[in-house]
């Protein structure tokens, strides 16, 4: 194995002990867009086929990069607006003080 | 030059990744995260354009403007109810992506004459991983999306004979890695991992694919690593190695909640069971009915009320009427909380973004080992279209199919109102001691149309 490999190795090992101890924390609350949100990262699959598409490979390697390219596309775009969209339906209760107010309109 | 500037962005991209998988542990913010995380991917996109292999761009331009126009209405028109299936479909998407770029680099270096055996291995992972998560997830969106027959498809010797397909793909790869320029070897991997991704979703029922959702969330990051590996590149290791651990966190978290060993999860030969599931508990006694009017008074006067909603409540499209019926009775006093299984709904948190949409404030809904502390000062459980998940059996009765599986303990509470379309056995055909229980009584009808009659009868009351 080469030093390149090697190094490979050693940012997938460091990166997945991140990416455990970040999203163990996660709460069940979130696991939905969590999963919206993890698709729409690895959408960055894009940058390989955008090298596929662009270079001069022949015919086939730039069609299966074009497809590619669409891909991926799709999962960044439609990864990233519908977490946020979810994201955006997550809201706390409103204040005690406005929840105690429409109790005592409800009893009067 | 310009490849320090490119993995530079990367750099700055992988950081902002991790910050917003960070910034998702709480709720308030974690969406600024994900926006940052945003502008980081648009950063390494722009970036990677300037790539010195790039020599033009017609083609990418059309590949991204389809992408986009295909995405935006799977990002902004796509039913927070039709979430499953729209995931599955984004993991079919990536892998293919995955995958055509792992042939496509593959035919290139094969064509140049250069294959080293190293990226060999990695591509081969690519494909293989790539290939059956492409086949995985495309059966699986049809059976969430009722395309294909939701049941599972079995057969005689099943896993045998995925056993054997598997092997003769594993020696394929195999054989690649000894004759890294065998194109055939290459070609039976590539159709062989189509195959197993088509076996490995047939046997698995409607019930059982939160699992397989997480699972074929994992391979598709997997397959994004092994694309990091074999083109040298950083940023697709880092956001594939996060991507496959969620799904595999997410996976064991399901399987966990369904009570389905890990291992039995990894190679996917579970979806079977349920078939054998009459025997067992045959619950005893009398169903007590309650009518809606009486249900109601109980509720408008209870202190605490804790809502179980299951499938069922999705299925039905009442999760507006059940947020309807919670303002009333807080209104009148009391505190209403939501119980969610992690389980209940068609992906994990699925339930959660249900009701999230239909405007329940996220402090509301309730986790399924936090509820159950609470059950004892709890007045009145209203569950709505669940049932394996409060169904007492798990916790008493060995012969039970879902012995063991964790629950949330209704019968704790003071007293339980059950919604029930009508007295047959539910969606998994077992029995449930609940609907008997002397704490228990019956309200049958459509779960829709209940909720609405309950939230009248609480706001006359």
């Amino acid at each position: 194995m080469n030093t390149v490999t090697i190094m490979q190795l050693f940012v997938f090992l460091l990166a997945g002990f991140v990416g455990f101890q970040t999203i163990s924390r996660i709460p069940p609350l979130l696991h939905t867009p969590l999963m919206a949100a993890t698709n729409a990262i690895s959408g960055i699959s894009l940058v390989a086929s955008l090298v596929l598409a662009g270079a001069n490979y022949g015919l086939l390697a730039t069609l299966l990069g074009t497809v590619a390219v669409a891909c991926a596309m799709a999962n960044v775009v439609g990864g990233f607006l519908i977490t946020d969209r979810m994201l955006a339906m997550f809201k706390r209760a409103p204040s005690p003080k406005t929840g105690a107010s429409e109790r005592s309109a409800a009893k009067s | 030059m310009s490849a320090t500037i490119i993995q530079l962005a990367y750099l700055l991209a992988a950081f902002l990744f991790i910050a917003a998988l960070r910034a998702l542990g709480r709720p308030e913010s974690a969406r600024r995260g994900i926006q940052l995380a945003a502008l980081g991917m648009a950063a390494a996109i722009a970036a990677t354009l300037f790539h010195a292999r790039i020599v033009s761009y017609e083609w990418i331009v059309v590949g991204a403007v389809v992408g986009a126009v295909v995405g935006y209405p799977l990002g902004m028109w796509v039913p927070m109810t039709a979430m499953p299936q729209r995931i599955a479909l984004s993991h079919a998407f990536g892998a293919l992506a995955a995958t055509l770029v792992g042939v496509g680099e593959y035919l290139h270096s094969l064509h140049l004459g250069e294959l080293a055996r190293g990226q060999v291995i990695a591509l081969g992972f690519e494909v293989l991983l790539g290939g059956l998560t492409v086949t995985g997830s495309v059966m699986a969106f049809g059976k969430l999306q009722e395309i294909l027959p939701g049941r599972p498809i079995t057969f005689r010797f099943q896993n045998a004979f995925n056993l054997s397909v598997l092997t003769i793909g594993v020696a394929a790869f195999a054989w690649l890695i000894v004759h890294p320029t065998s194109l055939s070897a290459a070609g039976l991997m590539l159709v062989i991992s189509l195959c197993v991704g088509v076996l490995l979703v047939l046997p698995i029922g409607g019930a059982d694919m939160p699992v397989v959702v997480s699972l074929l969330n994992s391979y598709a990051g997997l397959a994004a690593v092994a694309t990091g590996f074999a083109i040298d590149n950083n940023i697709l290791i880092i956001a594939g190695a996060l991507d496959g651990l969620s799904g595999l966190i997410l996976s064991i978290a399901m399987s966990k909640a369904m009570n389905r060993s890990f291992s039995n999860v990894l190679f996917g030969a579970f979806g079977a069971a349920p078939t054998a599931a009459t025997s067992g508990s045959s619950a005893k006694g009398e169903m007590s009915t309650i009518s809606a009017e009486d249900a109601a008074l109980r509720m408008a006067y209870a202190d605490n009320v804790v809502l179980v909603p299951g499938y069922g409540l999705a299925v039905a499209q009442a999760q507006h009427q059940a947020r309807e019926l919670a303002n009333l009775i807080e209104k009148r006093g009391g505190d209403v909380r939501f119980a969610i299984h992690p389980v209940a709904g068609r992906m994990p948190g699925h339930m959660n973004v249900l009701l999230a949409e239909a405007g329940v404030p996220y402090d509301k809904l309730v986790d399924m080992d936090d509820i159950n502390e609470r059950f004892r000062e709890t007045d009145v459980v209203l569950v709505v279209g669940a049932n394996d998940v409060v169904n007492p059996a798990a916790r008493t009765n060995p012969a039970s199919p879902i012995f063991g599986m964790p629950i949330l303990n209704v019968l704790d509470a003071k007293s339980v109102i059950v919604m029930k379309r009508g007295r047959g056995t539910g969606f998994s055909g077992i029995e449930n001691d609940l609907f008997v229980d002397s704490k228990t009584s019956m309200l049958f009808g459509d779960a829709k149309q209940s909720l609405l009659e309950l939230g009248i009868e609480v706001k006359n009351a």
